[in-house]
């Protein structure tokens, strides 16, 4: 019996590297998603649909099973932080850094911390583990900005290249953790829908190590 | 005060409403039937007792999840029950000590200070057995082969059988001799089943090759029967300490899948849930469009030696808010009755009647016009029945 499949994934960066790794598993959208308003996409199979969502609520559609796989970065996984998902494949793609940052030569002031970040439990659980206290200041962008206004000493955010960071006179201070894009099952999904789902994580997952084999 | 905040009920608690409400009280009563003809004896543990008794043995989730009280007459702090498992082993272990194999059920509210999932009720309405007294096979199989009757029983479509087994891993991490802290990190890695970055943790941290094979190809073994053979014929080559444990598996599969050749089984060793008081064999079922285990239990022996008596004990347990929302039996009133308001003795006699036959009969209070199937009417110089 075949099941529907659903699969969400998220419009920009991440959605322009997964297309070619979904096309090597044979799903193909019917039409350009790049060029359609619509949210819902059908494929080449009849009983595989494509929905497409902001990459925080990736998450949140695969753990209630309203979506069977999805992609999303390990940034807004971490802060996610859910026991129902499972992350079966590394796709290697959307790279990136998940950094502390700060002013260039700022000095730290003695006792807490002033952090901003979107990432908050990820923050959190950093600092805590380096046996740091903080005050997390939740944004919701253009973190940059916090420690030159002085609303923050520090930011926890995405480093691609850095150059966002040092046109604003910050330099990127400490590694929280490598960033990349993963394909997420729900658990229930990975159980029940087993025969069809493990197919295409083991052809992603050729096309991903064929990928890795080009780039060295 | 708002007039919301007196009508709002609190994040994750619900009601039960019609006719929702008699769909979850006939499948009760239809289960714990059901449970009675297996043997199994029905218990009603306490909403609260002590914290100390409820927390025994016990993870850590669960004790978050319990909400407290402090008792005014001790001074100890209670807990509202989070969980029946740790009350029902307490009863086999103490209170109803019987020698033997010992066969209970529960259906009651459990309360959870925080939710065990997204899709979780914070008060699920807890139904299960559980099974004390026997370590062998043969009672994993009794309480699995109860699970799925009792879903079958709620009519739940398509179901679904994970098994897994959590000496499997627990025999690889004793023999890696991994402590506590790389135990937590590599629980989440395997949670999130990425092989990738299980294979870089177990390069990295353990030092004996067959042992890193074991555990790479412990996230890769998940899937169809095929792959419960491919575990048995290289994991126990690897490791063979695991070898009694994945024969269990095994044996309990074929056994299962005979009994129930429609259900089909997924297999996966790295399903931790539980971890902290779970000893042996563990299973869920799952049924399509509910993204968590609709019914789940495993093997906890030995809870009870806190108690006093330490016994062999295997259990399983179901929200049966969430079966009846799932269960496609039909659940319809018996027939409807409408009764005329009259202080005609003759009249309460023929409703009495009609009730005991199991018709729902209704007695007209005011004007107001009432549906029903049929309705009471004085004709020929008595009441007779009739049809809407």
């Amino acid at each position: 019996m075949t099941q529907p499949l659903t699969i969400a994934l998220s419009k920009g960066r991440i959605l322009d590297d997964t297309l070619p790794l979904l096309a090597e598993a044979g799903i193909h959208p019917a039409e350009d998603i790049h060029k359609s308003r619509k949210l819902i996409f059908d494929t080449n199979h009849e009983h595989i649909k494509l929905v497409v969502i902001r990459a925080t609520d990736v998450p949140t559609y695969v753990e209630y099973g309203a979506a069977d796989l999805g992609v999303a970065g390990k940034d807004v996984l971490m802060e996610y932080g859910s026991d129902n998902l499972c992350e079966p494949l590394d796709l290697n793609i959307a790279t990136c850094r998940l950094m502390t940052a700060a002013l260039k030569g700022a000095v730290m002031p003695h006792g807490r911390l002033k952090v901003a970040t979107k990432f908050v439990n990820v923050a959190k659980r950093y600092f805590a583990e380096q046996g740091r206290q903080v005050d997390i200041i939740k944004l919701y962008g253009g973190m940059e900005l916090a420690p030159i206004m002085g609303l923050a000493d520090m930011i926890v955010d995405i480093v691609d290249t850095g150059s966002t960071l040092k046109a604003n006179g910050l330099e990127a201070l400490d590694l929280i953790a490598p960033v990349s894009s993963r394909l997420v099952a729900g658990r229930a999904a990975m159980k029940v829908k087993h025969a069809q789902i493990q197919p295409i994580i083991d052809q992603m997952a050729a096309a991903v190590a064929r990928q890795r084999n080009n780039a060295q | 005060m708002t007039s919301a905040d007196r009508w709002l009920l609190p994040d994750g608690i619900d009601e039960v409403l019609p006719p929702e409400a008699l769909q979850v009280e006939r499948l009760r009563r239809r289960l714990l039937d059901r449970f009675d003809t297996w043997g199994y004896d029905l218990v009603i543990p306490p909403a609260l007792e002590y914290l100390d008794s409820l927390l025994t043995g016990a993870g850590k989730d669960l004790d978050l999840r319990t909400f407290k009280v402090t008792d005014q007459l001790s001074g100890r702090l209670m807990g509202l029950s989070a969980d029946t498992t740790s009350q029902v082993a307490r009863i086999d272990a103490h209170s109803f000590a019987r020698d033997g194999v010992s066969r209970l059920s529960y259906c009651r509210t459990v309360f959870h200070a925080q939710a065990s999932s997204l899709l979780a009720s914070r008060t699920p309405m807890q139904i299960g057995a559980e099974l004390y007294g026997e370590a062998g096979q043969r009672a994993d199989v009794e309480i699995i082969s109860l699970m799925l009757d009792t879903l079958m029983t709620a009519e739940l479509p398509a179901l679904h059988l994970d098994l897994g087994h959590v000496g499997v891993f627990r025999a690889l991490a004793n023999k890696a001799g991994i402590s506590k802290e790389q135990q937590v990190a590599l629980f989440s890695l395997l949670k999130l089943k990425c092989t990738s970055d299980l294979d870089a943790w177990a390069e990295r941290e353990v030092a004996d090759p067959a042992l890193i094979e074991a555990f790479k190809l412990l996230t890769r073994l998940q899937g169809d029967r095929q792959c419960l053979l491919d575990a048995i014929a290289r994991l126990t080559e690897l490791v063979p300490e695991t070898a009694n444990e994945l024969q269990r598996l095994q044996q309990v599969a074929e056994q299962v899948s005979q009994r129930f050749p429609s259900i089909p089984l997924y297999f996966d060793l790295t399903e931790l849930r539980g971890y902290d008081y779970h000893t042996g064999l563990v299973f869920a079922a799952y049924v399509p469009g509910y993204g968590d285990a609709i019914a789940q239990g495993g093997r906890y022996d030995d809870t009870g030696a806190v108690f006093g008596r330490a016994r062999a004990a295997t259990g399983f347990s179901a929200d049966l808010k969430v079966l009846a929302q799932f269960a496609t039996a039909a659940n319809n009133h018996g027939t409807s009755v409408i009764a005329p308001a009259s202080d005609d003795p003759q009249l309460w006699t023929v409703i009495q009647q009609l009730r005991a036959q199991g018709k729902r009969v209704l007695v007209q209070l005011n004007d107001d016009t009432v549906s029903a199937d049929a309705s009471l009417q004085f004709l020929d110089g008595q009441w007779q029945l009739v049809e809407a």
